[in-house]
């Protein structure tokens, strides 16, 4: 009784899998992070290279701590990260095969308009990140091993100040979307990357108090998962992307993206 | 700011507008989630129904079990099953990390628990009026599963109906074995998701206005279909 | 190997110590209608359901001609039989579908079983909308189908019109006359002198009388079974 209906069911299943599966030419995995995908940096640049490759790069936004977990774990064949100390373990301990600098854009802090802190007349990261703290004022914190999250920790060690437990001190645990909301939401402090901030629409009250410190400077690097480790890691494919967003035609491409008119990612000469 | 005129207004011109790129999402949620239910139905609702009639030691605790299972939370099931199909994992090897099979996979872990305890519920009450009549005609277990689903095949769709909103509500599970890649993997809720992060909420909500449509309009065309069959029937 | 004769032997039935089967001995042999009468809460329905195999005696044995039951070879219809909510085609093939027979053969068969109890114009309605009588008659048909030796019938024509009655009473010697054994309970004497080739008078858990229709009317031996026939004839024929 029931069999007529699953003999009609089970193409439509088979179809439906088919579907799924198919999928024409290669393909690369890259975990990377929130900030390139966010700022919309992949989305002008990765049209560019599948056309001129063939290869379709697929995207995992995470934090660079995460994307580095995803790339131990063999779940990617190479990783686009900002972080550069944990990178160049990363690939020391043997999980990547190598490391190449790709570009750079830099850190800005933004925060409430009336920046209760003063630290829009500060001349250092030091100093701004001091003020914060002795002021009290909220922060919001990604608390989420990322890139940005590293970089904020340096800066409270630069300014000699410890906010971990502080009651001024949000720790989201998440994004830097999620976080920028957060601190629009309470009209905190908090460090991103301007190309997320560049995209950011929710932004209230909030705008950028302090930049341009070469402290601030965001290095980005694209590393190779280890074949030797991983061998199911599409090696040429992955290389010829590497390849391609290190050379002329990558780095004009990166050069080539603004958001508002404003360029967001400066490529870097590989070392 | 008028956040939400300006969703309804998006929201609109999604759905009218009929923009490629929102039409890929809204399919692939589709296809995802519609697979999922489709391999849930084919193992929930046996599952429940075995539940419901089979007669062995440990059957209260299996229904607890499965009852537990209902509530549990999408992102541990996506954790579970990002484990299990990394290429460090048991099933590394199949590479289906960061594909839409991994979503289908989470999503059937997400909605057979549900399926099952809906199932369960359903048959449980439709085999207490049977028991007798297919005893007497010497209905094996199996076979009384079989007959208990089809003749419970109205009230059951409720089940389905439940997964498919489970499935294509739920983001945590897709969103860690999926990745949300663009034109790739990812679904409605994923972009919600990501239109939040980047702080446009006016089109997270839109998004949001064009899924619960959507599963409005799911669950109206399962209703019109079961009222127009069930008035044979029932 | 047949069933016959089935011999119960002092079975008793006291589930959580309230009794209901004080004991019953009694012989069936595998001819004609046998037919179990008494007053309410005799114990009728639990001695067809004991036979049929549902529920298990707390004490004493049935014996099967001296084989082993072979429940495929009994059959039972319940006063208020279960339809599923299918066509009447499908109901009536159910018993069918646990004896392994094929969906097309389950169709043939049934068309030809829907024929002998005249419901073969209602073979695609909607088994549930069928009156009382016709699914009595669907009941019996889908039990026939399953070609039982011993076939049970508990109260099959209780809250049924006098037509409807005839028709379903018609399928019963029906299934008499092709060799089926069939033990039934009713409330309805003038029934059981119309089917019946032996009374069973059960009582207070026991059987009083197990004699030929004839001799229980005309010479009841028990001081209830005259009661009994005198207390319900004639205004409680269809209680």
């Amino acid at each position: 009784m029931a069999s007529g209906f699953l003999k009609r069911l089970l193409p439509a299943l088979a179809l439906t899998a088919t579907a799924l599966t198919v999928q024409a030419g290669e393909s690369i995995t890259l975990a990377s992070t929130t900030s390139t995908e966010n700022s919309g940096l992949f989305g002008y640049i990765l049209p560019i290279f599948e056309k001129a490759s063939g290869i379709q790069v697929k995207v995992v936004a995470l934090g660079t701590g995460q994307a580095l977990d995803v790339g131990k774990r063999g779940d990617a064949d190479a990783l686009l990260v900002h972080d550069r100390a944990k990178e160049e373990a990363f690939v020391a301990e043997g999980f990547g095969a190598y490391r190449k600098d790709v570009m750079y854009n830099d850190f800005v802090v933004v925060g409430p308009a009336a920046d209760p802190a003063g630290i829009a007349s500060t001349k250092s990261t030091d100093e701004a990140f001091a003020k914060i703290a002795d002021s009290g004022s909220a922060f919001a914190s990604r608390a989420d091993r990322s890139g940005t999250h590293s970089a904020e920790m340096r800066f409270w060690k630069g300014a000699g100040k410890n906010p971990e437990g502080q009651a001024w001190y949000k720790a989201s645990g998440s994004g830097m979307g999620a976080t920028l909301n957060m601190a629009a939401g309470i009209g905190a402090y908090t460090l991103s990357d301007r190309g997320s901030w560049a995209n950011f629409k929710n932004r209230q009250d909030l705008k950028i108090l302090f930049q341009g410190d070469p402290k601030l400077y965001n290095p980005y690097g694209v590393i190779l998962i280890n074949p030797a480790k991983h061998p199911h890691v599409k090696k040429a494919a992955a290389e010829t992307f590497i390849n391609w967003i290190t050379s002329d035609a990558g780095h004009q491409a990166i050069a080539d993206y603004k958001l508002h008119g404003e360029q967001l990612f400066f490529p870097l000469a590989a070392k | 700011m008028g956040g939400f005129s300006q969703a309804i207004a998006d929201a609109f011109s999604l759905l009218l507008g009929f923009d490629a790129r929102v039409f890929e999402i809204v399919l692939l949620s589709l296809q995802v989630s519609s697979l999922a239910v489709l391999i849930g139905t084919f193992i929930g609702l046996p599952l429940g129904a075995c539940l419901a009639v089979g007669n062995f030691p440990g059957k209260q605790a299996a229904a607890v079990v499965v009852n537990g299972f209902m509530g549990l939370p999408s992102v541990v099931v996506g954790v579970v099953v990002y484990l299990v199909l990394s290429r460090s994992g048991p099933m590394g090897d199949f590479g289906l990390l960061y594909t839409p099979s991994a979503m289908v996979i989470a999503q059937v872990v997400l909605v057979v628990p549900l399926m099952a305890a809906i199932s369960r519920q359903v048959v449980e009450d439709s085999w207490r009026q049977y028991c007798e009549e297919l005893s007497a005609l010497r209905f094996g277990w199996r076979d009384t599963v079989r007959v208990l689903l089809y003749d419970c095949r109205f009230s059951l769709s409720v089940a389905v109906l439940a997964g498919l909103g489970r499935a294509m509500s739920e983001v945590g599970a897709v969103m860690i074995v999926g990745g949300n890649i663009d034109r790739s993997t990812r679904v409605m809720t994923t972009a919600i998701a990501l239109e939040t992060s980047k702080g446009d909420l006016p089109l997270a909500i839109a998004l949001g206005m064009v899924l619960l449509v959507l599963i409005l309009l799911l669950n109206a065309g399962a209703f019109a279909l079961r009222t127009s069959v069930m008035r044979r029937f029932e | 190997m047949s069933l016959f004769p089935l011999q119960l032997r002092d079975v008793v039935f006291r589930p959580n110590g309230r009794a209901v089967l004080e004991g019953v001995d009694l012989t069936l042999s595998g001819e004609g209608i046998t037919v179990i009468l008494g007053p309410n809460g005799a114990g009728k329905s639990v001695l067809l359901r004991t036979v049929c195999g549902l529920l298990q005696p707390t004490g004493g044995s049935l014996d099967w001609g001296g084989g082993a039951f072979d429940p495929l070879a009994v059959g039972m219809v319940f006063q208020h039989p279960v339809m599923l909510r299918s066509s009447v085609i499908d109901n009536i093939a159910l018993g069918l579908v646990p004896r392994g027979v094929g969906a097309r053969d389950r169709r043939l068969a049934a068309m030809a079983m829907l024929e002998q109890v005249g419901l073969a114009d209602r073979a695609n309605d909607n088994a549930r909308q069928l009156s009382g009588g016709e699914q009595q008659r669907l009941a019996l048909g889908r039990v026939w189908l399953t070609r039982p030796r011993l076939l049970l019938l508990d109260e099959p024509t209780s809250s049924l019109d006098p037509s409807a009655v005839e028709a379903v009473e018609r399928i019963v010697r029906q299934i008499r006359t092709e060799g089926t054994k069939i033990l039934m309970t009713t409330h309805n004497l003038g029934q059981a002198t119309r089917l019946a080739d032996d009374i069973v008078f059960l009582a207070g858990g026991r059987v009083r009388e197990h004699v030929s229709v004839r001799r229980f009317f005309s010479q009841p031996a028990s001081a209830e079974a005259r009661q009994f026939i005198q207390g319900e004839l004639p205004w409680h024929l269809a209680f």
